[in-house]
């Protein structure tokens, strides 16, 4: 078995997201395609869900084995959303690099690739 | 690929996009059509607002100086234009490009395609009556909550009124609200005279419209990966599509352009604002996200092919704005050291005299910029060296009173709050009139006979 050490998404997946109404989207993308079935292991959206704790409500996770891609959707994340909003994020655009801040733990011969690829 | 592609050219990705784009991707190289997207859920509360000061008003107003430039290169090269900068006034719009084309000498040369019946806000009550309850999607209230509220209601139209306004020759086409993807479908299904009922090719151009709609957003702008060594952003190359008539098609930018189309730019921009892949719905058709192939061909050529689609809903969306109340953010900076603890001890002082003077918020929020506004409890402890924090608090209510109020009360801080306070300077905050957003469905049948497809000449 390999020793297990926790890596954070940034080394291992890129991301975007938007908003619909006050719903964030993060579409999380993996760097190496290889990672994607670890990310899909992993990054569960029970999990996403207790990352974010009470920033946002309700987590859906939807899989896109064909872009290496997971899509989340973060309901009741933008104090209402679009116009109504008082957040400086009120269309939820840098949700994204806050689902990159989480940890998975990944055996530590990966990680230690990870961080030496990711510019 | 096989066959003549056609080369559509996103120019704006939304209003107030970079005014440079659509002139570069006229001359930057050959084109077929130049695709305007302007219309985001929060404009057409925006374009509702300008009309009701000013009933000439409404549309994309950049978009007519911006045809004023191009006009002469368009109609000499044959490029055509699709085009949603109509928002909630696309007759005023169209008018204004056939103003624009006189002026220029081009009268009899041009022929403008006028897309509307999108608007119903004429016919809201008879179709509340006729038991159309509008729903928002996301809560389920019937729209009936909040009818005495309502500021404009469009339906999203699909491609099929841009089609026709192209098959009777029209250069230009102005709609009203369309959807965003429809702009690229519609000269796919002219061109190649797709049947609009074979899904698959509702779909490809659907993921075509999709990837270029927000401008550079799929070739190099706001990309994460590997952020640092895009080039040239200084002139950005905003995405064009090659698309066959077999479907597939290449995402592309001019040659000499800055940025980078590649399989990790295009999947960006993919994902953004994206549901359920597997049912991207619009009024043509649902298209699945999960059959999408992406191939990095040569330098920014991505190709997009196996693209799979179902069947069109009988709803179609439909976009309200509602007057929701009033909204105020003032800002104050507060700086090294202890610079947080500064900021935050003014937030507790501010919002005790709220509560002492009375006034009632639907929401107080605040955030201390550099510390958590973006990614709040998540960023971890603040910087306790931190060369300044921005204190940014918010207030909203359904009264105008209690945010006048508030807006009065940031200066004040700068006198009889915590030390070495500054960036006041913009003076008192603005109070905002709140124009929401209200999503619905409604049956396509109430809809399609309403729309209207006029040519006007110039």
């Amino acid at each position: 078995m390999p020793r297990m050490v926790p890596l954070q998404l940034r080394y291992l997946a890129h991301a975007r997201s938007g908003d619909k109404g006050n719903t964030a989207n993060v579409g999380l993308i993996a760097l190496d395609p290889g990672h994607y079935d670890l990310l899909r292991r992993q990054v569960t959206a029970a999990r996403v869900k207790r990352h974010f704790r009470r920033m946002v409500g309700r987590v859906e996770r939807f899989e896109l084995p064909n872009l290496n891609a997971l899509n989340f959707l973060l309901h009741d994340a933008l104090d209402g959303g679009g116009t109504i909003s008082l957040k400086t994020d009120a269309q939820g655009k840098v949700y994204s690099t806050a689902l990159l801040r989480m940890e998975i733990p990944v055996p530590d011969t990966v990680a230690r690739r990870a961080r030496k690829g990711t510019p | 690929m096989t066959g003549r592609a056609i080369r559509i050219a996103a120019g704006q990705g939304f209003w107030g996009d970079w005014l440079e784009a659509p002139i570069r991707q006229v001359r930057g190289g050959p084109i077929d059509y130049l695709m305007m997207d302007y219309l985001a859920e929060v404009t057409m509360s925006i374009m509702q607002k300008q009309k009701s000061r000013d009933p000439a008003a409404g549309y994309a107003r950049d978009f007519i100086p911006l045809m004023e430039r191009l006009l002469p290169d368009l109609v000499e090269q044959g490029i055509r234009v699709t085009s949603n900068a109509g928002g909630v006034n696309p007759r005023g719009c169209a008018e204004a490009v056939l103003g624009v084309a006189r002026k220029l000498g081009l009268g009899g040369r041009l022929r403008v395609g006028l897309v509307s019946g999108d608007d119903i806000l004429p016919r809201l009550d008879e179709l509340l009556a006729q038991g159309h309850d509008l729903r928002d999607m996301e809560t389920g209230r019937p729209l009936a909550d909040i009818r005495d509220q309502v500021l404009s209601a469009n339906a999203y139209l699909g491609m099929a009124p841009m089609v026709e306004a192209l098959q009777r020759g029209a250069q230009v086409v102005v709609t009203g609200r369309v959807t965003d993807t429809g702009l690229t479908l519609a000269p796919m299904f002219h061109e190649f005279g797709w049947d609009p009922n074979d899904w698959d090719k509702v779909a490809a151009g659907t993921v075509a419209g999709h990837i270029i709609e927000c401008g550079a957003q799929s070739s190099g702008g706001n990309l994460l990966k590997g952020w640092r060594t895009v080039r040239g952003m200084e002139n950005p190359g905003f995405p064009l599509v090659e698309a066959a008539a077999d479907g597939s098609f290449v995402v592309t930018k001019h040659p000499g352009t800055g940025g980078v189309v590649s399989v990790a730019s295009v999947t960006e921009q993919l994902v953004y604002e994206m549901g359920d892949p597997r049912s991207y719905i619009t009024p043509d058709g649902v298209a699945d996200f999960t059959t999408i192939r992406l191939r990095q061909l040569a330098k920014d050529r991505v190709l997009v092919s196996g693209v799979r689609g179902g069947p069109r809903t009988d709803k179609l969306k439909v976009s309200i704005a509602w007057f929701y109340g009033y909204k105020a953010v003032g800002t104050l900076v507060y700086s090294w050291p202890e610079a947080y603890d500064k900021a935050k001890a003014a937030d507790r002082i501010l919002r005790a005299r709220l509560k002492d003077l009375g006034l009632e918020f639907e929401q107080v929020l605040t955030e201390f910029v550099g510390a958590d506004a973006t990614h709040g409890p998540l960023a971890g402890p603040p910087n306790p060296d931190a060369p300044e924090i921005q204190l940014r608090i918010g207030v909203r209510a359904r009264d105008k009173a209690p945010v006048e109020r508030f807006t009065r009360e940031i200066a004040p801080l700068v006198l009889t709050g915590p030390p070495s306070v500054t960036g006041f300077a913009g003076g008192r905050p603005q109070v905002e009139e709140v124009v929401a957003y209200w999503p619905a469905l409604i049956d396509r049948r109430v809809i399609e006979p309403h729309v209207r497809v006029e040519i006007l000449e110039a």
